[in-house]
């Protein structure tokens, strides 16, 4: 099982041949490359789906596809995109390359946990997409909210039930190597306040993922038992209760969101400052935020039910918990502004992607504090407003970082470096597709168009037509980037080892790195944001606020 | 040197416990308990969505009228206790192993798997004299799938057992310093009985 690291010969162990990558490997960088590589392939099938969507929409009528259709296609774009790409990519592929460098470690505390969760993922892909062709997939959403999933076809809906418990399956698995990892594998005289802030968030993630995830497949397997079985868990008329599984289904899938934003949040946190050249701004404020951001996105996840008939007192709580965590995310996004004030910025492709990300986050932040508020949500609810506010916290959010860190760690990866130019076209391009494509929408639910329909009131077709021109410059901008890769592998420039001057301990080692990440001991990194200055040299003759802002740590 | 760490990862992972520290420090401490644990919490949590469940429904739908889900309490508190005891002989099964007895933890082990085993036959029996089936209304659904869901775990951590037992037989094979398997049969067993208390006392008793 171990071939691919074994068998090859001391001296040509830095180089892995491309079989490696289709290899059951354990080593840490392959299986990061792997969930890297898989993700971006079904994140083009999502995109596709996507597109078919915009197309189906740019006319009021369903005339490009059938609705059951557009009901199959709108469910497997969800799925597919947020557990096939965001949540994969975001914590198994960046999470599985860089943890064991931060810790100082030489791979993952259970390398063969790690190899079966990565392959539990093409499988069950596959069986989800298969599902179309085989009986109709799916059509009940990404929510698979009861009545309507025990109702629709159910061959589709048992094949989405099982890929998405295999995916959550492979969450766990992860997210159990990233605590072990984290909390038991640093290297000896590393502490837990000297890790780069990207390990507090895998660890908070991880810690979500393990306290939710296993709600929802709860919740999943009594839904296939109303499906299969005939019971009536969740199916009103047989004196069951739907809201039930909504309440299952959101303990789970808020904190999903943080399941995909966190990592984005610490990604940033490791780009930000290399390329500003400054320490992180307040590194203790940033861990205590995330933190905070676990515990209180464990309790907020009514506030996607407010139309559910949930009781006055459970809305006022609710309501008051999602307004508080906007606290600890603002704490995060002032910091990241005071990291990069009076800084030596680098306008790179990784810096333009971050700071888009900081610009798309804010609006997403700002329409779910409006939407948490109860007279508002019932206004809105199920309307574009909420499509729109979600696509601004995980496309303007996570994906931007997720492009951001490809750039940024793709020199580390393959030890060439990308094209800047056509980086920063691609930057362009995606920021003002997604601005046009999803800023108009704001516009369309708060006048009231559903969301998750096929046909729509013809007076919203003009702007329905903006939106689905921003989908084609965001199909349009994935070109440059593929231009960019594949070129940049063949003929890019050398990275070397450490294009940026970083002083994290991913770049104090070759490009790519060897098998076991260092070819002596693990270095002791002791202050990895230590940039422009040392520690404790905050000058107390700083008068105002922005002397202490630029040599704030 | 190269593959020193995926070299030692497999041979843990295949039960090998012959290999040492190799004195360049590439060795981890065995965290596989460790993950074993985290593990639990997350399967732990899925029983909590699950009585979650079960306490909104029994509070919020009331069933239909003439609906039985008074049980007979005998059987299940005898299962009860069966599946206590078993947890104490399996504790006793690991005094015994760190008082390095091999025959008498293997001894223990057999009993401990045998009093999974009587606790599994006593659900069927259970099962097959309810006068309530699959169906039948909110309550026998939510019964048959809790009851359901942990009896697999009891049939897992049964066979955990067995196998560890099996094992065992080779001299030697857990000590005292080195017993992943065991302790993982151990901390499962431990875990399956004590959502066993919690279950008995939401279904049966509340």
């Amino acid at each position: 099982m171990t071939v691919a690291l074994q068998s090859s010969p001391p001296n040509q162990q830095d180089s892995g041949s491309w079989r490696d990558y289709f290899s059951f490997s354990l080593d840490h960088k392959v299986i990061g490359i792997q969930y890297l590589v898989a993700g971006f392939c079904f994140y083009l099938v999502g995109g596709a789906l996507a597109g078919m969507i915009r197309v189906e929409l740019v006319t009021p009528l369903s005339d490009f596809i059938g609705r059951e259709t557009y009901n199959q296609v709108l469910t497997l774009h969800g799925t597919v995109m947020i557990f096939l790409w965001i949540v994969p990519v975001v914590n198994g592929a960046f999470g599985n390359y860089l943890v064991p460098f931060y810790v100082g470690a030489r791979d993952m505390a259970f390398p063969r946990l790690n190899a079966v969760a990565f392959w539990m993922l093409p499988p069950a892909g596959l069986m989800l997409l298969s599902s179309y062709f085989i009986s109709g997939a799916a059509q009940s959403g990404w929510t698979a909210y009861p009545p309507l999933s025990i109702t629709t076809p159910a061959v589709g809906q048992i094949i989405w039930i099982v890929s998405v418990l295999l995916l959550g399956g492979s969450s766990i698995f992860g997210a159990v190597n990233f605590i072990a990892t984290v909390l038991k594998m640093r290297r000896p005289g590393l502490q837990l306040f000297r890790l780069p802030l990207f390990c507090w968030a895998m660890l908070a993630t991880s810690v979500l993922v393990v306290l939710t995830t296993p709600v929802l497949a709860g919740a999943l397997l009594l839904l296939s038992m109303d499906i299969v079985a005939g019971t009536g868990f969740f199916n009103p008329s047989l004196g069951g209760n739907a809201v039930v599984y909504q309440h299952l289904f959101w303990f789970y899938s808020h904190p999903a969101v943080y399941i995909m934003v966190l990592p984005a949040f610490g990604l940033v946190s490791e780009i930000l400052p290399i390329h500003s050249r400054k320490p992180l701004f307040g590194y203790k404020s940033m861990v205590y935020s995330i933190l905070a951001i676990v515990f209180l996105g464990m309790i907020v996840w009514a506030h996607h039910m407010f139309t559910s008939g949930t009781p006055p007192w459970m809305r006022l709580f609710f309501t008051i918990a999602t307004a508080i965590i906007a606290v600890p995310t603002g704490i995060k996004f002032f910091n990241w502004l005071a990291t990069l004030w009076n800084g030596k910025l680098a306008l790179n492709s990784a810096m333009l992607f971050c700071c888009g990300f900081i610009v798309n986050f804010v609006l997403g932040g700002i329409t779910g504090v409006a939407l948490a508020q109860v007279p508002f949500d019932i206004h809105v609810h199920d309307t574009y407003f909420v499509v729109a506010h979600f696509h601004y916290i995980v496309y303007g959010g996570t994906v931007f970082v997720i492009f951001g860190a490809i750039y940024h760690w793709f020199p580390k990866m393959s030890g060439r470096l990308l094209d800047e130019h056509l980086g920063r076209l691609h930057c362009l391009l995606t920021f003002i597709g997604f601005n046009l494509c999803f800023f108009p929408q704001h516009w369309l639910g708060l006048n009231g168009m559903p969301r998750r329909v096929a046909e729509y009131d013809p007076q919203f077709q003009l702007i329905n037509q903006v939106s689905s021109v921003g989908a084609l410059i965001m199909a349009i901008s994935t070109l440059p980037f593929l231009i960019n890769v594949f070129s940049s592998l063949v003929a890019g420039k050398a990275a070397g080892d450490n294009p940026w001057k970083a002083l994290t301990p991913e770049w104090l080692t070759s490009s790519p790195p060897p098998v076991e990440n260092w070819h002596g001991e693990a270095p002791l990194v002791e202050e990895p944001y230590g940039y422009g200055h040392r520690e404790g040299s905050l000058s107390l003759e700083a008068l105002s606020g922005r002397e202490l802002w630029s040599q704030g740590r | 040197m190269t593959s020193t760490l995926h070299d030692s990862q497999k041979r843990t992972f295949h039960g090998d416990h012959s290999a040492g520290h190799d004195g360049q420090g590439e060795e981890h401490r065995d965290l596989r308990l460790f993950g074993l644990a985290t593990f639990l919490v997350a399967d732990a949590m899925t029983f909590a969505g699950f009585f979650a469940a079960y306490l909104t429904f029994r509070s919020v739908n009331p069933l239909a009228a003439g609906a039985i889900y008074e049980q007979e309490l005998l059987l299940p508190s005898l299962n009860t206790l069966i599946l206590l005891a078993s947890s104490i002989t399996f504790h006793q099964a690991s005094k015994a192993l760190m008082g390095s007895q091999p025959d008498g933890y293997r001894r223990w082990l057999l009993i401990s798997a045998l009093l999974g085993s009587t606790f599994m036959v006593g659900q069927m029996v259970e099962y097959f004299h309810l006068p309530f089936g699959l169906t039948d209304n909110l309550f026998a659904s939510t019964f048959y799938a809790l009851t359901g869901f942990h009896g697999l775990h009891v049939t897992l951590g049964t066979l955990m057992i067995l196998i560890v037992w099996f094992q065992a037989r080779q001299p030697g094979r857990f000590t005292p310093d080195n017993h992943f398997g065991f302790a993982a049969a151990e901390l499962y067993w431990h875990f399956v009985d004590g959502i066993w208390i919690i279950l008995f006392a939401l279904l049966y008793l509340l």
